[in-house]
């Protein structure tokens, strides 16, 4: 069966409940291990902020440290083995250096998380049924059996699994990928949690079924007025989802701001890079795909200045040896909103529009004001 | 078939591995002998000749007179599904790949897409005979390689190449670099074993890796370097088809420019045709002049780039196109309207009847379960299997191939004859045009 819908615009509208400040607050995030070359920096000062309702999104390589801030979030380091300093601070608490024994009663009630492989996440001796009753019963100690069993077909039905109530007696390998998939989503939500880390969802999925999964996102979020982040190096699931964006390379934010801004007004020449080597699926055939040159850096020994430079096509244009000696500061970009990017170039949006959009996408360079 | 040696080994690197994005890894190490316009980029160890690397590609062009290098014919792959038990009778069989028909121009490319399950894999594995056919026809320089035993097939394995998806384990972690890029040339005894090494330096360079490189393993590059040795790997024997498997689904986002600027420049360079098959829609579009839509083993659609993602006529295809997330589209507010397809792919073993899709399809009618639609060709370089085939929003409301199968609008045979269809790989001069019902040519 197929029907036609508008996609929804990204987020929701509705004020209903909290207003007293985002849900979750990072500031000045900074995650180390140690290691036999030394220790490494993972994220460096990490400032970020989501409210309820809103979707952030995090883009970044493999390597950028996405994936570490928010297991820090979640309390996922192992404290022997990282140093986490900063503040982390979730509905008003304070959970950097929380202990483990309060941390999980945070963990899966008030934060959860949908992991990209869905098949590696659920486990494969148990039914689905079964580990969702049990992430229900967690948090839920005087849940009888029944009433867990209940809440979990209850919450598969929710995510738009077909028969409910004789497909949580499957085991994993039974679902398929999109809907194991929607299985980890109906897991992730199942103690209403007022914030959602989806680490790459649809990653492993066909377009399709990535289109059903990022719908679905978007109603539960409605509905239950969570707030969400999405990590994910697909600048369309970006693009499609969230409501400000966060860019990360090599541990750190070099660009952060309100999607249609970051999109539209990019300041960052890794954005630039990062919108310059996505095909798009309507874009003219003679926009140019133009790739990032070079590999990510090695966090063992991070390039001097700006992390960037080494891949940098514009740092000529920066006087002097700047971009090689100093790291730019996080500061606010030339746009008309909140817009904050760390990067030397002077008038980076009029280099954008005159020397990036042209070749990328010169069919919207009238259209992008 | 060349046997000369010499003629086999002329790949040269010129410009284009000066221009294949760096690896940053590249010393200044001057132009290996016989290198043509290598760059002396003059940066430092850490560096990368940027400039050369801003140079992006457009979109690849067709070429409506290239003739054809690979003419598959109602190829079809079915997978025995054994019952448990002792017997092991075979119970029934995976339609993995049901009768499909396609070309591939010279030096062009054919890009192949679909949900996983369709049958894209296994077809580009079938025309590089690593499973058997189980009927239909692959015709490549005038030899069905369906046909051949696999001894004899072993001649065309330097024509027909393969990259592979996953750089991780698509290389043996045992082998250095310069032995896996060197076997093809020793299995196939092609140079003399000392020319071995002086070649697989000539191709790490090629796709853009430091020649002095070759005594490393493949654990010491990146994931984007590595799908490179791969290419090099692929290239080793001058092949005339490459079949790409996903051959950048697994890499960084700014690292799969990098490798489908390198395929871009190796096509140009050394007149490769690409069967390219991927689910990316809007790579292969980058990519793939021509593109042909898979859905549960049968080619639903087939078209040229433009037909395809702007006037596409098949309700899969719409909803394929519409699922893909459009960046610079978003950003300024210009959302377009997505189809959702609801429920799964159905079980290859027992596909539906008639048309393939119906299941899932909103304008599937009676004739839809009862016969099932012909791979149609309805413009000059446009072929759809849909009884109701029309561009988004224009789909017709009765059939429009009833008058070609001898059916009435629910699928019954009328008794008048059918008319004999153009089921060939190729595109014919004339075609059914849907509005007249007439054959029209351009």
């Amino acid at each position: 069966m197929t029907s036609t819908v508008p996609s929804s615009t990204p987020g929701s509208d509705s004020t209903i409940g909290r207003t007293e400040g985002p849900i979750l607050v990072v500031e000045d995030l900074t995650v180390t291990f140690p290691t036999e070359d030394g220790p490494v920096s993972a994220v460096q000062g990490l400032s970020y902020s989501v409210e309820m309702g809103k979707t952030l999104g995090i883009v970044g390589e493999s390597g950028s440290g996405k994936s570490v801030s928010s297991m820090a979030v979640l309390g996922l380091h192992d404290a022997k083995s990282s140093q986490i300093t900063g503040s982390i601070r979730i509905d008003g608490t304070e959970v950097v250096g929380l202990s483990e024994n309060r941390f999980r009663k945070l963990r899966g009630n008030t934060v959860s998380m949908i992991f990209q492989d869905a098949l590696a996440a659920l486990h494969p001796f148990y039914k689905i049924g079964a580990q969702l009753a049990e992430a229900y019963q967690v948090h839920h100690p005087n849940a009888s059996d029944r009433d867990a069993r209940r809440k979990a077909i209850e919450m598969l039905d929710r995510v738009g699994i077909p028969q409910p109530d004789s497909r949580v007696d499957d085991f994993p390998h039974q679902f398929s990928g999109g809907m194991r998939q929607r299985a980890m989503i109906a897991m992730g939500l199942i103690n209403d949690p007022s914030l959602l880390i989806a680490d790459e969802p649809t990653t492993a999925l066909d377009v399709t079924v990535q289109a059903q999964i990022l719908d679905l996102l978007q109603d539960l979020q409605r509905e239950f007025n969570s707030a969400v982040i999405i990590i994910t190096h697909d600048l369309g699931v970006i693009a499609e989802m969230a409501d400000d964006v966060l860019v990360m390379y090599a541990g750190r934010c070099v660009e952060y701001g309100t999607t249609k801004e970051i999109l539209t007004h990019p300041e960052m020449p890794y954005t630039w890079g990062l919108l310059s080597s996505i095909p798009d699926i309507s874009a003219s055939t003679d926009a140019r795909l133009i790739p990032i040159p070079g590999n990510p850096p090695s966090l063992f020994s991070p390039p001097t200045g700006c992390a960037f430079h080494p891949r940098c096509g514009f740092k000529d244009k920066v006087p002097g040896r700047l971009c090689y000696d100093k790291m730019p500061e996080l500061a606010t970009g030339s746009g008309r909103v909140e817009h904050l990017k760390r990067c030397h170039l002077a008038n980076p949006d009029a280099i954008y529009r005159a020397e990036v959009l042209p070749e990328i996408a010169p069919d919207l360079v009238e259209e992008i004001r | 078939m060349t046997q000369d040696p010499n003629a086999e080994a002329q790949i040269a690197p010129s410009e284009v591995g000066a221009n294949a994005a760096d690896t940053g890894e590249r010393q200044t190490t001057g132009p290996v002998d016989g290198a043509v316009g290598v760059q002396e980029d003059g940066y430092s160890d850490h560096e990368v000749a940027v400039a050369s690397n801003f140079e992006g590609h457009t979109a690849s062009r067709l070429d409506p007179d290239a003739e054809p290098v690979l003419e598959v014919e109602n190829l079809k792959m079915y997978f025995p599904v054994k019952s448990s038990g002792l017997l092991r009778r075979t119970i029934g069989h995976v339609q993995a790949v049901d009768g499909i028909s396609f070309q591939v121009p010279r030096g062009g490319s054919l890009g192949l897409v679909g949900e996983s399950g369709c049958g894209k894999s296994t077809t580009g594995r079938l025309i590089t005979r690593l499973y058997d056919p189980t009927g239909g026809s692959m015709m490549f320089e005038g030899k069905d390689l369906a046909q051949i035993s696999q001894r004899e097939m072993k001649p065309y394995r330097r024509d027909v190449q393969m990259i592979f998806q996953d750089p991780y384990t698509s290389l043996n972690p045992r082998h250095t670099v310069g032995a896996i890029v060197g076997a093809p040339l020793s299995v196939h005894k092609i140079v003399p074993k000392n020319k071995i090494l002086g070649r697989v330096q000539e191709l790490l360079e090629v796709v853009g890796l430091n020649p002095e490189h070759y005594n490393r393993y493949p654990n010491e590059f990146s994931g984007g370097q590595r799908q490179r040795i791969g290419i090099a790997r692929a290239l080793t024997l001058n092949p005339k088809l490459l079949v790409a498997d996903e051959p950048v689904s697994a890499l960084d986002v700014s690292i799969q420019a990098q490798v489908v600027n390198l395929l871009q420049d190796l096509q140009k360079e050394f007149d490769i045709a690409f069967l390219f098959i991927a689910h990316d829609l809007a790579i292969v579009r980058h990519f793939c002049p021509e593109v042909a839509v898979m859905y549960l083993g049968k080619i639903v659609e087939i078209a040229d780039r433009e037909t395809l993602y702007s006037h596409s006529h098949h309700p899969y295809t719409q909803a394929l196109i519409s699922a893909v997330p459009d960046v610079k589209q978003a950003a300024i507010g210009g959302r377009r309207e997505r189809i959702r397809l609801e429920g799964d792919v159905p079980s290859p073993i027992n596909p539906p009847s008639g048309c393939r899709f119906r299941t899932r399809c909103s304008y599937a009618q009676e004739i839809c379960a009862r016969v099932e639609p012909p791979l149609l060709q309805i413009g000059w370089r446009h072929k759809v299997a849909c009884h109701f085939a029309g561009e988004l929003g224009a789909h017709p409301a009765t059939p429009v191939t009833t008058e070609l199968l001898g059916v009435d609008d629910q699928g019954t045979p009328t008794g008048t004859a059918a008319t004999p269809l153009m089921t060939g790989p190729g595109y014919e001069p004339e075609w059914y045009d849907l509005k007249t019902k007439q054959l029209t040519s351009a």
